[in-house]
């Protein structure tokens, strides 16, 4: 069958199910169910502490087929998913799902319990380096399933995503499980992805190296849905923990890209009192914060927000009085986690408060701007930024589709070439977000904007922007690269792409 | 007359990235270097990757000039019979002296002849970075009726001098004026030296300042990023612009009513101040091509 | 011709591609590796195999390690090659 974006997708997917094609970026249901949580009540008896993650592992009752969920908020030096499974690998117990809402190169052992049987699917919402490689090559038994930060947490409450334990890395927590993300050797700020897995998986696992008294400051998860705290020696590396992209761009195609992107604010009429903004960490989009700090300074402008992944940027930003707050779902650097402390105006919110289409607002709907990347963009301007143009899972949606469709204005900056590959191109290897939540395209040889946007497009005009039609831009990129060949991919489905209200827009086929 | 570039980006002549995207900064002219910016063992690479640099791009809106190797040393030679063959707009000749301009000149007029390009279509600017080449720029203006302008090299000619370069250039003061007004004098452009600090945005400011107020017509850049001060400052401020629109406007009304001399807003206009203002309007013009006088006539 | 001498030219480095001739008596043989093959494999190796037809090179294996060339510099590094090879000299 066709979705409304006309990609072929398969009626029934061995190992995931029925496909629910994408109609639609708004198209939206009237009425959500959340799930019933069945847990048992204060199963510990009152102590909740326990020494051994081996022991408290043999307590709880791990059984073949269950969901064990993880947040990724130390990223890369995460080490509580490796430490779990190596305890579980060896039990005996085949078909599990993990449920991490994002996966790094650290997570390299989990291949080989992909490769065992021990863990059979995977749930995802930003998968890079081996796990990404292993499933793109067919070695995970069931297809992944990739979503977006706010359809995760939509997936969760809704029950589609039915979580047995969530193991929650906290970097401090008390005996009776009051969890907060700043103190500790592995502070890492806000705990926004781990909100919906406390809330409804059936049993909660704060994992910590950091016991502090009761009752803990600062608290991000409450007691009451935590039913132990497991006391290991080390839950991160706090190297790992900071992004590697959080420096403003040097090179000045990059530059130039990001003092047009400001341009397009400003012509499209955002640049004023109480804008509110998103970027990402690289180097191009923080490039684009710096072009509009700027212009705010110059003009005047305080904004109202600032929102999504918070770096050291962006704090500036706020403690520049640019910014009235920040909406932190997660800390980038140690400048941000440091502004999480002290800043009374920088808060936490849950990666459904951010993004979940089914609740009742999400931040990403009060957003004025968002600033975006994409691997690749098509005429239709969908964006693929889950594969490589060699077919290979490399991210994944994370925020992008969520902040798209929300944002008023949503903006890709790119490069129009990278390694030979013309990132805009006649058709995408893989959609993440429809084109119908993309406004603008820019790029260092060209802006174009989606025909949809008639008013915005006469604005930008008016205002003096050059403009290009987006075929323009693939063949200024096609004259360069030549055109590509057609990538030969097996049948086989080797993840689902769920659009952040579950509907499927696309899968990844086995490279 | 030949066109202003107030804008030379030089590019690394081995370096793919760089040279593909080279037309992107919207720079007047590009200065692809064969020269300092290439080691010894990749010189013969360097021209190669050039000359099909030239036959595949055309880098529009930039015009695309060559700095060669020195027209005394093995590479130089070559350079030109190589790079020429591909039609750059220009050449230019590092440490110019009357003698090297001869034989680029020579060697274009061969080049031009073999490949039946219109005569003298390929220009020359000469780079002076010695007391010598200061002191007889007259000699190598004369040298080649190619040559288009003067390019200065701060770097070099102050070590010549065996003076310290300064972030205020006060030790350019003497290149910089005897080359712009002779530059004047003839017709032709001088480009002044680049601003070597990139990071450094705020001496480049004051440095194109300086180069504007002592007649310089343009300025080399090292780094896209210069791009945008160089051209502000050799831009007419818009209110000169505007001043100088109307000037223009109410010239030709007092023409129609036979008038020769006028007031504008309590100043006298008469030919000289017409004539600048209508300068001011052409350099404008040939920056933004656009038409701002209106030929009514 | 057949190619006497080894030689390489360009570089390991983004946009470029390292082109070493290696001699050889069984016609053009070419082992590419390019993180871009899947795309435009086919057309680098004919971009690779064109050059070398134009330069008269008749028999050589090449080498070509690329990292996102675009046709021009491709061009340029094979004909480099070529030259240095009927310079004589090789460095590699």
């Amino acid at each position: 069958m066709l979705n409304s974006i006309g990609r072929i997708l398969p009626d029934y997917v061995e190992g995931y199910g029925t496909v629910r094609p994408f109609m639609g970026a708004y198209e939206n249901l009237t009425k959500v169910e959340r799930k019933g949580v069945s847990a048992l009540s204060n199963t510990c008896g009152g102590n909740k502490v326990r020494e051994d993650l081996a022991e408290l592992i043999g307590e709880i009752d791990i059984k073949d087929g269950m969901t064990l969920s993880f947040h990724h908020h130390l990223r890369n030096g995460d080490k509580v998913l490796n430490m779990v499974l190596k305890l579980i690998g060896g039990m005996g117990i085949k078909n599990l799902t993990i449920a991490a809402s994002s996966l790094f190169p650290v997570h390299e052992p989990l291949v080989q319990w992909m490769k065992a049987g021990v863990v059979t699917q995977i749930v995802s919402n930003y998968i890079s380096g081996p796990v990404a490689q292993a499933i793109s090559t067919g070695e995970l038994a069931r297809p992944a399933i990739m979503h977006t930060h706010g359809g995760r947490a939509r997936a969760i409450e809704s029950g589609d995503l039915d979580i047995d334990i969530a193991f929650i890395a906290a970097p401090a927590a008390d005996a009776y499980g009051n969890i907060n993300g700043v103190q500790g050797p592995a502070a890492c700020g806000s705990l926004g992805y781990a909100v919906s897995d406390a809330e409804y998986a059936r049993t909660v696992v704060a994992v910590t190296d950091t016991l502090v008294p009761y009752p803990a400051q600062r608290v991000a998860i409450s007691q009451e849905y935590v039913d132990y705290v497991v006391v290991v020696d080390s839950i991160g590396d706090p190297t790992g923990i900071v992004s590697g992209t959080t420096q403003i761009t040097r090179n000045p195609i990059g530059l130039k890209i990001a003092s047009q992107a400001v341009d397009v604010i400003e012509a499209a009429g955002y640049l004023k009192e109480g804008i509110s903004f998103q970027t990402g960490a690289g180097g191009v989009s923080l490039a684009v914060a710096h072009f509009l700090k700027q212009k705010m300074l110059s003009k005047g402008v305080i904004g109202s927000f600032a929102s999504g992944g918070i770096t050291g940027y962006l704090v500036d930003m706020y403690e520049q009085g640019l910014f009235r707050a920040l909406m932190d779902v997660q800390c980038f650097d140690l400048e941000a986690i440091r502004s999480f402390k002290e800043n009374e105006g920088h808060q936490s919110m849950s990666a459904s408060k951010y993004g979940n289409p089914h609740n009742k607002g999400a931040v990403v709907d009060q957003l004025d701007v968002m600033i975006m990347g994409a691997t690749e963009i098509d005429l239709d301007f969908n964006v693929n930024v889950t594969t490589g143009s060699h077919g290979l899972i490399m991210g994944g949606s994370g925020g992008h589709s969520d902040t798209a469709a929300g944002s008023k204005l949503s903006i890709v900056v790119t490069q129009l070439i990278k390694v030979r590959n013309p990132i805009v191109r006649e058709r995408v290897t893989t959609v993440t977000t429809p084109g119908e939540t993309i406004d603008v395209v820019v790029t260092e040889r060209g802006i174009a904007v989606n025909p949809k946007r008639e008013k915005l497009r006469e604005q930008l005009v008016d205002a003096g922007i050059r403009l290009v039609e987006i075929e323009d831009l693939k063949n200024m990129a096609y004259e360069l690269t030549g055109e590509p060949e057609d990538l030969e991919l097996d049948d086989r489905v080797v993840a689902v792409v769920e659009y952040r209200n579950g509907t499927v827009i696309d899968v990844v086929r086995m490279v | 007359m030949n066109r202003f570039y107030r804008s030379m980006l030089f590019i690394p002549g081995n370096n793919p990235g760089m040279i593909q995207n080279a037309s992107v900064f919207d720079a007047d002219a590009l200065i692809f270097d064969l020269e300092d910016a290439v080691s010894i063992d990749e010189k013969d690479a360097a021209r190669v990757l050039v000359s099909m640099a030239l036959e595949t791009f055309d880098f529009k809106p930039s015009v695309c000039i060559v700095r060669v190797n020195p027209l005394d040393t093995v590479w130089g030679r070559e350079d030109v019979l190589q790079i020429g063959k591909y039609h750059p707009d220009i050449i230019l000749v590092p440490k110019a002296d009357p003698e090297a301009i001869g034989t680029c000149h020579a060697l274009l007029q061969d080049i031009e002849k073999e490949n039946d390009f219109k005569p003298e279509s390929i220009r020359i600017i000469a780079l002076i970075e010695s007391a010598y080449g200061v002191e007889c720029a007259t000699e190598i203006i004369k040298g080649s009726s190619r040559v288009d302008g003067i390019l200065l090299g701060g770097e070099d000619f102050t070590a010549d001098m065996q003076i310290r370069r300064t972030p205020e250039g006060r030790e350019l003061f003497y290149a910089r004026t005897r080359l712009a007004t002779l530059c004047r004098a003839y017709g032709l452009q001088f480009i002044d030296t680049p601003y070597t600090d990139v990071n450094d945005l705020e001496g480049l400011t004051f440095d194109v300042r300086e180069a504007v107020s002592l007649g310089a017509t343009g300025k080399a850049a090292i780094n896209p990023r210069q791009l945008e001060a160089i051209h502000r400052g050799f831009e007419p401020m818009e209110s000169d612009v505007h001043w100088a629109a109307e000037v223009v406007a109410t010239w030709q009304q007092a023409k129609e009513e036979g008038k020769g001399v006028f007031a504008l807003h309590g100043k006298m206009v008469d030919a000289p101040v017409f004539a600048r203002a209508e300068k001011i309007l052409k350099q404008v013009e040939a920056v933004r091509g656009e038409e701002l006088i209106n030929h009514v006539e | 011709m057949i190619i006497q001498n080894p030689s390489c030219a360009g570089a390991m480095e983004s946009n470029d591609i390292l082109i070493m001739l290696h001699p050889s008596e069984d016609g053009v043989q070419i082992q590419l590796e390019s993180k871009v093959k899947k795309q435009f494999g086919r057309r680098i190796e004919s971009v690779i195999k064109t050059t070398l037809e134009q330069a008269g090179v008749t028999s050589t294996v090449v080498i070509a390690r690329d990292k996102g060339a675009l046709d021009y510099t491709i061009k340029a590094r094979v004909i480099t090659a070529v030259n240095r090879s009927l310079g004589g000299g090789s460095y590699e």
